[in-house]
């Protein structure tokens, strides 16, 4: 038998009091972003050699690049060896890689009825969305897990403090979240599973590059570094950077920025999100 | 005092850019029931199936789930939906009791009752022994088995199926139906679905819409449908006479009745 939750019930004479409203949609939508995220673990579960697969790309960067510029010392980091420097920038990376790419899954979904069938429970669309962008979070999390390894194993010196690194999945979660979001309003744009892989290829790199994985901000030219503060991936990179090796970072603005953009990010997704149903 | 309609359709349209593909239909699903949404590809069936279930935007027109009208209060009326897509729409990479669970989660099935909940959907299906499985592993029979499952794990009041037979071999479409009417008659449930294998909707359906270029064009029992056309029609012949010119013949099914039925107009 289903519960239908109090607030969402009809109810005779008066329309239910909006905060208790509010709350009823803050608690669906926290059930939501759970189930989905439940849905990812289980498929990731079924599915490891993808989390195999995935792993090679970041080994390659921290094991070829990483190595051989911390030898040549091309790239100024002062007292942090590059590689050190390096690590939270393909950390965050990978989650971009893994996030802008689940459109495709919604897509695919879309092909397979799946996505119809879940438009048609009691679920909201921005909560939908919320649920799939936290879902790549956990996807992109277990991501993480694989890297800090690696880069442990290859004597990087990373934080132990637990709530350090217990912040460092929140920005993992919040950047894929966000990059997930804008994957799936490309998806609602363009409709088709190959051009969102064209396009998902063709801004996946400028997004890298025109950030502070790779490089200190000061060394860019001042149209890069102004791209850069527009890119929410340099706000992650920099919050890792500082929970992970304790760079100087500014935190609370990291937050704040990828909190707005990600929030604003599931509101313009859910709205697309129609496109894909028809 | 009579009973609130499972569906009432009343005025509704919906294009698709220029295409009309439905061009204002009234229609009422008796709870309990089950009605079939018969007509040739491109009928507009779908599309209504789509709008009843809040997929498409209700702008011209109301659509009432049990006294729900699903425009102002969607949530309210999805959780009084199952429904199971055209396409197969299982996810493969979830096991058999995941695909199930997944749904008892986003109906808001309590945590205590989940599982008991699960067993009993997979159960009311026959699936029950195949629960571990991946969904990958089934049959097509299978996967639309366990995708009423996923419906029914929700106990809905109204159970909506677009062509849920469609690419099944006989004993699949027999398995299917079987289960239908088995969890139907358990639970008091009213069916809507579409199908264009006439045999089943004779068979299976209490009541018929025909729909033809996005109108409903004859309505009634299968008996009364058949029977206006002559002693020895069939629902083929119904069907062929409501969509004749889509086959190259002209349709010769003439008007309907008062309240656009046919026949008696009696419900079964």
């Amino acid at each position: 038998m289903t519960s239908v939750p109090a607030d969402l019930r009809p109810q005779a004479g008066a329309s239910p009091a909006w905060p208790r409203r509010l709350a009823g949609l803050a608690g669906l939508l926290m059930s939501r972003v759970l189930t989905m995220c439940v849905v990812e673990l289980q498929k990731m579960a079924h599915d490891r050699t993808e989390l195999l697969i995935r792993a090679i790309q970041p080994a390659l960067w921290l094991l070829i690049f990483g190595e051989t510029f911390t030898r040549l010392r091309a790239i100024p980091t002062g007292n942090v060896p590059y590689l050190d420097y390096l690590t939270p920038g393909i950390l965050a990376q990978s989650a971009l890689f893994v996030a802008i790419f689940y459109g495709i899954q919604i897509i695919w979904d879309r092909d397979a009825g799946i996505l119809a069938r879940l438009l048609v429970t009691p679920t909201p669309r921005a909560a939908l969305v919320a649920g799939k962008a936290f879902a790549s979070g956990m996807r992109a999390l277990v991501q993480a897990v694989v890297v800090l390894v690696l880069a442990a194993l290859l004597g990087v010196r990373l934080t132990t403090n637990p709530l350090l690194l217990l912040g460092t999945a929140g920005f993992v979660v919040l950047g894929s979240a966000f990059f997930c979001c804008l994957s799936i309003t490309i998806a609602g744009l363009v409709l088709s599973r190959e051009r969102l892989m064209g396009i998902g290829q063709a801004i996946t790199m400028p997004l890298f590059f025109a950030s502070n994985a790779l490089y200190p901000v000061g060394l860019m030219p001042d149209w890069l570094q102004a791209l850069n503060r527009a890119n929410p991936l340099g706000y992650e990179v920099d919050a890792l950077r500082g929970l992970l090796i304790g760079t100087p970072a500014h935190i609370l603005l990291d937050l704040a920025v990828l909190a707005a953009s990600a929030v604003a990010m599931i509101g313009i997704a859910a709205a697309l999100l129609g496109r894909l149903a028809r | 005092m009579q009973q609130t309609p499972a569906v009432k359709c009343r005025g509704i349209r919906y294009s698709f850019g220029q295409t009309l593909a439905v061009a204002g239909v009234d229609l009422e699903v008796a709870a309990g029931t089950v009605f079939g949404l018969l007509g040739p590809n491109g009928a507009g069936k779908t599309t209504v199936i789509r709008m009843i279930t809040t997929l498409l935007a209700t702008k011209v027109g109301t659509i009432e789930v049990f006294g729900v009208d699903v425009a102002r209060n969607k949530l309210q009326a999805r959780r009084l939906i199952g429904y199971v897509p055209q396409q197969p729409s299982a996810d493969k990479d979830l096991s058999v009791r995941e695909n199930v669970t997944l749904f008892a989660r986003l109906f808001d099935v309590p945590r205590a009752q989940r599982r008991v909940a699960v067993d009993d959907a997979l159960e009311s299906v026959g699936l029950l022994d195949m629960a571990g499985k991946t969904a990958a592993a089934l049959s097509g029979g299978m996967i639309r088995r366990l995708e009423l499952a996923q419906a029914l794990v929700s106990a809905p009041r109204l159970l909506v199926l677009d062509e849920p037979t469609v690419g099944l071999d006989p004993g699949g479409r027999a398995a299917v139906w079987e289960r239908i009417g088995e969890v139907k008659d358990r639970t008091g449930m009213t069916v809507l679905v579409t199908t264009h294998y006439m045999d089943e909707a004779d068979q299976h359906c209490d009541e018929v819409a025909l729909m033809h270029r996005g109108l409903v064009h004859g309505l009634g029992t299968p008996h009364d449908l058949k029977a206006s056309l002559g002693p020895e029609a069939t629902l083929d012949d119904v069907f062929l006479a409501v969509a004749g010119e889509s086959y190259g013949s002209p349709g010769s099914f003439g008007s309907p009745g008062p309240n656009g039925r046919f026949g008696s107009g009696r419900r079964p």
